[in-house]
Order: C-alpha cells, then sequence, then structure tokens
C-alpha cells in the first residue's frame, strides 16, 4: 500500500487517537489536513491552536506547532500569535462548549475584530468528555445528564452568531461530508480575516446513547439524509424543511483584517518604535 | 478488485465502513477489529476509507491483470 499523502501532518506515536469508537471528531480532523494539504500549507509555518474538550485533542494528534490552551481561550491565544507573526497560518479547533458558552464572548469578539484565523468548531451538541451535559447547541427536547427530561432552552446556530458577529466567511458542513467539509475550510485558509467553518460531528457515546440515535454509523447516515445544500435549501418550502438543516458556506464578504487595521494605527501613532 | 489494508492498532470496530460499505464486503469480529471477508465483492468506492473516524482502513484498487 501506498502510504496516504495526509498521513504525514499526524504525529504517528500518537496515534490511535482517544476518541470514542464511532466518533466523528477523526473525520473532522482528517478534513483539516486533507484542506492543509490541498492548500499546500508548510508544516513550519502552520499554528494549530485548540481549547478544551474533545474536540481540542487533535491538536495532540496534528504535526505542526500546536498549543492546547485554557478552555473557552483558543482564540485570544490565536490572535496573539497572528499579531506577533502574522506570516503564520492559525488554525483554531474547538468545540461548541469551547467556543459558545465558555468562549462565547471571546469567540464574538474574534468575528467582530476580523482576525485572519480560520476557526473550526466541532459541534456534537453535547459536551462529550465530561459526561454528556447539555451545551448551548443541544437542540430542544434533547436529552443530556443535566437535562434528564429534555432541554427546555432554544440551542444557538454558531453559524448565525459568526454572521452577525462579523466573520468574513461563514461555512457548515458535517463528517459525513468529508470532502465538502475540506472544500469550506480550504476555502476558509484562502480567506484573509475570521473564517468560521461549522463541522457538524456525531458523538454515539454521550448524546447518540442518550436520545437512542444509534451508534456512529447510523448518526452519520442520519447527516447523510437530513442536511441539505444551501442552494436546495433556500429553494425548500418552510413545512419540508423540519428537521433538516443547510450545509454550505453561508457567507463570504470583504472587510479589513485586524492585522492591516492595527498596522495603519501604528502608522497613524507615529510608527513602531 | 481491490487490496485491503487494515492497521488494526487503530481500529476500534465502531462499524462505519461497515455501515456504509454497498457491497457488505467487511465485517467487525468480535475483538472489535475489522476484517474484509468477501473481498472479491469490493468495488473499489472508497467509503470505508474516506469515511474510517481512525485512519484505519486503506482500499487500493488494482488491475485485474497486473494482480495475477
Amino acid at each position: 500500500m501506498m502510504e496516504r499523502s495526509y498521513e504525514k501532518y499526524f504525529r504517528e506515536n500518537r496515534l490511535p487517537h482517544i476518541w470514542c469508537p464511532g466518533c466523528g471528531n477523526g473525520l473532522a480532523m482528517k478534513a483539516i489536513v486533507m484542506a492543509i494539504e490541498e492548500k499546500g500549507l508548510s508544516q513550519d509555518e502552520t499554528v494549530i491552536v485548540s481549547g478544551i474538550g474533545c474536540s481540542s485533542r487533535a491538536s495532540g494528534y496534528m504535526d505542526f506547532d500546536t498549543l492546547h490552551t485554557a478552555h473557552g481561550r483558543a482564540i485570544p491565544f490565536a490572535t496573539g500569535i497572528k499579531l506577533a507573526n502574522p506570516k503564520l497560518h492559525v488554525i483554531v479547533i474547538t468545540g461548541d462548549g469551547d467556543c459558545t458558552a465558555i468562549g462565547g464572548n471571546h469567540f464574538i469578539h474574534g468575528c467582530r475584530r476580523n482576525v485572519d484565523l480560520t476557526v473550526i468548531m466541532f459541534n456534537n451538541e453535547i459536551y462529550g468528555m465530561t459526561g454528556g451535559q447539555g451545551s448551548p447547541t443541544t437542540p430542544l427536547g434533547r436529552l443530556t445528564t443535566t437535562a434528564p427530561y429534555g432541554t427546555s432552552v432554544r440551542p444557538f446556530d454558531a453559524c448565525h452568531i459568526a454572521m452577525a458577529a462579523g466573520a468574513t466567511y461563514v461555512a457548515r458542513s458535517t463528517a459525513y461530508h468529508v470532502r465538502h467539509l475540506a472544500k469550506l475550510i480550504g476555502e476558509g485558509i484562502d480567506n484573509k480575516g475570521f473564517s468560521f467553518i461549522e463541522a457538524y460531528v456525531q458523538c454515539p457515546t454521550a448524546y447518540g446513547r442518550k436520545n437512542r440515535l444509534g451508534d456512529g454509523g447510523a448518526m452519520m447516515k442520519w447527516m447523510r439524509d437530513n442536511a441539505v445544500q444551501l442552494s436546495a435549501w433556500e429553494k425548500l418550502p418552510e413545512e419540508k424543511r423540519q428537521g433538516k438543516f443547510p450545509i454550505g458556506c453561508f457567507l463570504k464578504r470583504e472587510a479589513e483584517d485586524f492585522n492591516m487595521a492595527y498596522n495603519e494605527l501604528v502608522n497613524r501613532a507615529g510608527g513602531a518604535r | 478488485m481491490s487490496v485491503f489494508t487494515i492497521r488494526e492498532e487503530r481500529c476500534k470496530g465502531c462499524g462505519i465502513c461497515v455501515t456504509f460499505c454497498p457491497k457488505q464486503v467487511l465485517e467487525v469480529d468480535e475483538l472489535s477489529k475489522v476484517h474484509a471477508v468477501r473481498k472479491e465483492d469490493c468495488i473499489g468506492c472508497g467509503q470505508c476509507e474516506l469515511l474510517c473516524p481512525d485512519f484505519a482502513i486503506f482500499v487500493d484498487k488494482v488491475d485485474k491483470e497486473a494482480a495475477k
């Protein structure tokens, strides 16, 4: 067998990873390295920054300069890296709890500043690592260990938050659509500004088991059957949208990124000494 | 005809490859490792490799003549 070209981006001695059998995080990680390979980013000039959670373990398996930071604080660390050394490609891996709950403010202000980062949020709709507590993206009525009779609070749509907060590239795909996800991540890397990509992944252990959604394969079949490409979603009448969700690139816009704005400010103030 | 490479140390027996194989080529054994039990039925679509979250299964399509 010819070794697959993406394997060189993994830390071989760290595999197999700790994610549960059937977990979709491995697929999202695969999509990231596929995108990095396609864009031809150098391993020495790419930095992977992650927060805390199942998703954020990914930085340990990837052979780049990696940083595993404090809970919810991946975006501030990444902002620092990008400001200190603008030639680096900075990719942030975060989870739904890490990004929208613990790091919620960092997330919206990262979008607002339009720092040139590529943020990939692995959304498994639950806190997997700590035992299945409800997260801000847990859909209404779903069972979690903190909501044994079902959640009573509406979930966040992280893509909507990113769009409203000022991100310049916003997209969503799923663990089933690996190639599509890789393509969107690649577009996010190309975008100069804050790129947000939501990777919908399955958590069969904490979320699937509690809600009787079956194993990893069954949850991926659900993604295959219920994820609708954005162009088709827009034509779908409201009653047919029930239970389905759109995937694809939601937004792409031009705006000055933080590094440029900051350099201008430095010049206006008389230059750096 | 396809050649399977299964890295057993990585396989966790989640069965995603078994679920998505259109020809039921694969089976997970009692030790939670996947095996290609009906190799001759494989059409080389590569779904198992693409959708394996553990980077454990690789399938290479080989030319029938070259394999002889």
